[in-house]
């Protein structure tokens, strides 16, 4: 059975706010039977260097990603995942992270793809945790396997390849999140992050430049809908009935703001493109934008 | 396979070989007590006056003291949410501090894979630590 939603509200006027829970939810509710909370970090190490009570970690690169291919793991890999963490088909999750939730939001992503229902993200994710003095442990959680079924992932709905990206140029709004140099193409990574970069600097053709920490208030959690509404809809023009893909560099940042336009502005259809810049930056042929303007194909 | 080159100096290739001889979480294990184990700088040093490692994810200050050449010291400064390039940090810290100026540079650039950490940290996080030691390099050279 799911564990209720949090009440918070804070929470109430997003679109759905039983994907969000708050710190004080969160320390209320560890242990509760049929909640599992996951911490998903960039470091690797993170979590065991102290992580919250009865938490487990998911590491993006080592465990969501497939070992050989450039791709996610499949139904048999994500059943040995969910069960080797005590997690059921109907567990309540509950994802925190480092960075402002970039990498919670992307396993809350990839947890959709198979088709978990109930995923939540603590809002403010480990730094918020952190900042409040609540407790961080470096106890070894105890996990009991359990019985998760081989469930196929169904990528048509949430996630976009290169190719559906190209044709739908034009057609579909694309909405860039990297940081304004990385759009310019004055950068082709991320300050610190030379290591993942690209042949070629730029954007997409028409996306619009929509830096992901926009969504975060000072404090890392996620701004009010009002504030939201205003810098997508109003300025990025998005609009909430129509499709969007978003997309940054690797696909972890594109799934926070995936996780915003869907779960807090309500959009009906939103794909991420984790394929992002390093595929496309290093892909022959592909049409390429350079500067400030969204440019035309 | 894992055998460490004739050319690591000792308390780096025992490193390694403590690596080396542990499998999976244990690896992770012994970074991360190497990552708690990354010593303060001395009194009186400033991240100002240290060198970025911009190839690491998280901020990573170095510093290669090399007013003895026969004994140069290296410093290094990374924040605690960052664990792992703590760790990195500190075997090149605990590995080379004090050798000299030639048994550092003469250490293999690839030393690292000897580590085996590919598997349980990904070879992409793993490019931090050559960062790390080519900056060494780098500041010996030019001393």
């Amino acid at each position: 059975m799911p564990v209720d939603a949090d009440p918070n509200q804070d929470f109430s006027a997003y679109a759905h706010p039983d994907r969000l829970v708050s710190t004080a939810w969160l320390a209320e509710h560890l242990g509760d039977d049929g909640l599992v909370v996951v911490e998903s970090d960039e470091d690797v190490l993170l979590y065991d260097s102290g992580h919250v009570p009865g938490s487990v970690k998911v590491d993006w690169h080592t465990e969501l990603n497939d070992a050989v291919t450039r791709d996610y793991v499949d139904g048999a890999g994500f059943a040995a995942l969910m069960s080797s963490k005590g997690i059921s088909r109907d567990t309540t999750i509950v994802v925190y992270g480092d960075k402002s939730n970039w990498w919670a939001a992307y396993a809350l992503w990839v947890f959709t793809l198979f088709g978990h229902e109930d995923v939540r993200l603590l809002d403010g994710g480990r730094t918020a945790w952190q900042a409040e003095g609540r407790e961080l442990t470096r106890d070894v959680t105890p996990v009991t396997p359990s019985d998760y079924p081989v469930v196929e992932r169904d990528d048509s709905a949430i996630r976009a390849y290169k190719d559906e990206v190209q044709d739908r140029i034009g057609k579909v709004p694309l909405i860039d999140v990297r940081s304004p140099a990385e759009y310019t193409g004055e950068r082709t990574h991320m300050p610190d992050y030379p290591e993942e970069g690209a042949l070629r600097g730029g954007h997409i053709p028409t996306a619009a430049s929509v830096p992901w920490a926009r969504a975060a208030a000072e404090d890392g959690r996620f701004k009010g809908r009002d504030e939201l509404a205003a810098i997508y809809h109003g300025e990025a023009g998005l609009v909430p009935e129509e499709d969007v893909i978003a997309y940054c560099r690797i696909g972890e940042r594109s799934s926070h703001t995936w996780f915003v336009l869907t779960h807090l502005l309500g959009h009906r259809s939103v794909k991420n493109y984790d394929g992002s810049w390093t595929e496309w930056g290093n892909a022959v042929r592909v049409p390429i934008a350079t500067g400030t303007e969204p440019g035309t194909l | 396979m894992t055998e460490p080159g004739p050319r690591l100096p000792p308390r780096l290739a025992e490193i390694v070989e403590d690596f080396a001889s542990v499998e999976g979480k244990d690896k992770l294990a012994l970074l991360l007590e190497l990552s708690d184990e990354l010593p303060d700088l001395p009194e009186g040093m400033e991240q100002a006056d240290m060198e970025q490692v911009a190839e690491c994810q998280t901020p990573l200050f170095l510093t290669v003291d090399v007013s003895n050449l026969s004994s140069v010291r290296l410093f290094f400064q990374a924040p605690p949410e960052a664990p792992t390039t703590r760790g990195f940090a500190s075997i090149l810290a605990n590995g080379l501090d004090g050798e000299s100026r030639e048994t550092v540079l003469a250490v293999p650039e690839d030393f690292y894979s000897a580590l085996g950490l590919a598997d349980a940290v990904s070879p992409l996080r793993l490019r931090g630590l050559s960062a790390m030691l080519a900056r060494v390099k780098k500041q010996l050279r030019a001393a």
